[in-house]
């Protein structure tokens, strides 16, 4: 055993810097004060990033983790501090995102009464972590620290939270640094197989003549890119991804469909309605890609391979499945397919492509799609491309192709607005020599703006842009598609310039009014790299997304275009928000 | 009240560390499932306990929850035994008011099922049964016709019978 002197907050940094961690995002407070000072009093790599709501320590944390693929740690202090990360931490768990988050507790005789500055964040986050942990002794600090991270980072990752009491920090540790995890419940599943399950999937493949690959999110956290296109090359199939899998697959590639799903391209939708088998990997089935489950590739073949054993049959029954990692599924199953004779499958799809393009009008008042198509061009495509929450997102994800792994970041499951501007922080700070450009709309740049300060701080040259129309686009859009127009809390009257307020951080701003003025305010932002830069973008008020499959309805029901006004009004829809 | 949903009845071996129960009770209610009965004791090792716990609904959205409970990090399985070999049993506790006169039929109807008075005063007795959960609902049944002061019931508890683990 290694004795050192030293106290509980001071393991805790050596530990953590044992672990790789490169960041830590926070914000200090009494609780977690002798943590704090470990911090100055432990020299070590870890670098510290003071944020200005607790809120965007943890986004930040999730931009780093899903730009990087490497996990960040939040520390925040007891009470508001840590009930503040709260929405953090069920964004990172709803698409499975690593994360660390350290909170600081009142001292261990004093919890369960009502200390100051106490909260029950042990108890109150149980159902929004993967695993967490009331620390009880200060020398579990090695063996918790070290358990946290593989727990976090294995499997199916999400987020660990750790609650340590301020006495566990401040007092003297004498244990094990190196002492050993202790998780005999834990399977992770990482490299096992079962390959006859692998070799019934490759036969029931070889019988398909119009397949599709729906590849998910867990493709890209097992780092399967290769695998995929190999698959896909081989078996001429196409594929499509969900809103999280964008990138797994190059986008401009001649078999990718785009992504699918309520907003998606109408030709990744169309072929779900006409495959005769879908090989689903890693994607959790979300309601935003099923619409109605009842309805979901009923005359398909369906195969799911996902690691989490409780993904399957969850929303959609297959008839195969298989429970591995992707990459490992990936890998086995490319032994056992052959080429499908798809070319006819392709000719339909491609006629699809033809006929219904994602497209917007450059003529009249300024499109969020103009302005996201532009510095598409003008990126080459090559941006880190961070959003928000909303109609935004969705343009966003339509114009911007991805053809890299975590190459978009965004809050899929939980839509978390308020999500995009810490996230695109943290996001370059784990990718310093790429262009971060986070796209964010008025009203969830307003949830955590507050963040400039931080971006500002550090200097770091994330290009923010605002696409402004003054209104809660996406609710605002079902208000006037299926509650008669009725506009009910969704104007975003009162709104700041955000030029200036960029300028009172010191940030520099742009405005752009003009469909002519795109290219050149983009261009100027793109050269501009001497710290971050805000483009307010002030758009068409009250265009709509399309396609769309409205919520809970079957994908047959997506519609392709605005509907003519004057139509006959749309049914309310039945699914999830 | 009357449940005519099918009980099931899962065994969850799990580490005994803080907070396992609630986890695993959280999945059940996230899910709308009702836990009829929940019983939590130590494993032969001190590190892991074992839940039986008897739960309502339908068998299809279970298996779900029972791939949701193994999932628990400090769950190393959880099995529906529902329709397997094994033996339960109950432990129940009832306490009736009898006067001297009624004393006979209570006693006759409780050494029918088995049971043990525990407890005996001038006016009440307390009955402790031990058993299928079946019969102890059916000594329940027939003891209703004395008044039931007061209930307790432990849960059910099981074991897989012969080579078949739990």
């Amino acid at each position: 055993m290694e004795k050192i002197v030293m106290d509980g907050g001071q393991a805790l940094i050596k530990c953590l810097e044992a672990e790789g961690v490169e960041y830590i995002f926070g914000y200090s407070g009494g609780s977690v004060i002798p943590i704090f000072d470990a911090m100055i009093t432990t020299p070590s790599n870890i670098k510290f990033i003071l944020v200005r709501h607790e809120q965007g320590a943890a986004h930040m944390a999730d931009g780093y983790a899903r730009a990087t693929g490497k996990p960040a740690v939040v520390l925040v202090t007891s009470g508001p501090g840590a009930t503040n990360i709260i929405t953090g931490i069920m964004t990172a768990q709803m698409d499975s995102v690593p994360m660390i988050c350290l909170t600081g507790q009142s001292v261990s005789w004093m919890i369960g009464k009502d200390a100051f500055q106490e909260a029950d964040i042990f108890g109150m986050t149980m159902p929004v972590v993967k695993h967490s942990y009331l620390l009880k002794t200060t020398n579990d600090i090695p063996r918790t620290i070290r358990e946290a991270f593989h727990i976090s980072t294995t499997g199916r990752p999400g987020p660990v939270l750790i609650d340590i009491p301020k006495d566990m920090s401040a007092g003297p540790f004498t244990g094990d640094l190196h002492a050993e995890m202790d998780i005999p419940g834990y399977k992770t599943r990482a490299e096992s197989i079962d390959i006859d399950k692998v070799k019934e999937i490759a036969e029931a493949i070889s019988k398909s003549q119009r397949p599709v690959i729906l590849a998910g999110h867990g493709v890209m956290i097992s780092g399967a890119k290769d695998a995929l296109r190999a698959l896909a090359e081989k078996m001429k199939a196409p594929i499509t991804t969900t809103l999280l899998g964008k990138g797994i697959f190059p986008e401009t590639h001649d078999l990718s469909l785009g992504w699918l799903g309520m907003h998606g391209t109408a030709y990744a939708n169309k072929a779900m309605c006409e495959c005769d088998l879908l090989l689903n990997i890693g994607s959790r089935f979300d309601d935003r890609i099923i619409g109605d489950p009842k309805w979901f590739c009923k005359d398909a073949v369906v195969i799911h391979a996902d690691i989490d054993p409780a993904e399957i049959g969850k929303m959609i029954q297959p008839q195969y499945h298989c429970i591995a990692d992707a990459r490992i599924f990936l890998e086995e199953l490319i032994k056992h397919v052959g080429k499908l004779n798809t070319a006819e499958w392709l000719k339909t799809i491609d006629s699809w492509k033809q006929k219904y393009p994602l497209k917007f009008k450059r003529q009249g008042n300024l499109k969020m799609q103009h302005v996201i198509d532009e510095f598409y061009k003008l990126s080459e495509g090559k941006a880190v491309v961070v959003t928000d929450v909303g109609q935004h997102q969705m343009w966003a994800a339509q114009f911007y192709k991805t053809d890299e792994p975590n190459n978009f970041l965004s809050s899929g499951g939980a839509g978390t607005m308020g999500y995009g501007v810490p996230a695109a922080i943290g996001a370059q700070l784990g990718r310093p020599d790429e262009n971060v450009w986070v796209v964010v709309g008025d009203g969830g740049f307003q949830m955590t703006e507050f963040e400039l300060a931080t971006a500002a701080l550090y200097k770091l040259p994330v290009k923010f842009v605002v696409l402004n129309n003054h209104y809660l686009g996406m609710v605002r859009q079902w208000q006037e598609l299926f509650y008669e127009d009725r506009m009910s809390g969704v104007d975003l009257e009162g709104n700041p310039d955000f030029v200036k307020l960029a300028d009172a951080y010191g940030i520099k701003g742009f405005n752009l009014r003009r469909p002519g003025d795109v290219k050149r305010v983009i261009k100027a932002a793109l050269a501009y790299n001497d710290g971050p830069c805000l483009i307010n973008c002030e758009v068409e008020k009250t265009d709509n997304v399309f396609p769309m499959i409205p919520a809970g309805k079957p994908i047959e029901a997506m519609i392709i275009e605005a509907p003519k006004s004057g139509g006959k009004k749309l049914e309310k829809p039945t699914g999830s928000t | 009240m009357i449940n005519t949903k099918p009980i099931h009845t899962l065994s969850v071996y799990v580490s005994n560390k803080p907070g396992v129960l609630a986890r695993v009770a959280q999945t059940f209610s996230r899910r709308g499932y009702n836990i009829e009965s929940l019983v939590v004791s130590p494993a032969i090792d001190g590190h892991f306990s074992r839940m039986t716990i008897g739960v309502s609904g339908e068998a299809d959205g279970l298996d779900q929850i029972i791939r949701q409970v193994s999932k628990l990090i400090d769950v190393l399985h959880c099995t529906d035994h529902t329709d397997d070999a094994v033996v339960v049993k109950e432990m129940g506790l009832i306490k009736i008011a009898v006067a001297a006169e009624d004393r006979g039929e209570a006693l006759q109807i409780a050494e029918h099922f088995g049971c043990k008075t525990v407890d005996l005063t001038e006016t009440s007795m307390i009955l402790q049964a031990v058993g299928d959960p079946a019969k102890i609902d059916a000594l329940v049944e027939m003891i209703e016709k004395f008044k039931i002061i007061e209930l307790v019931r432990t849960g059910k508890v099981l074991l897989a019978r012969g080579a078949e683990t739990t």
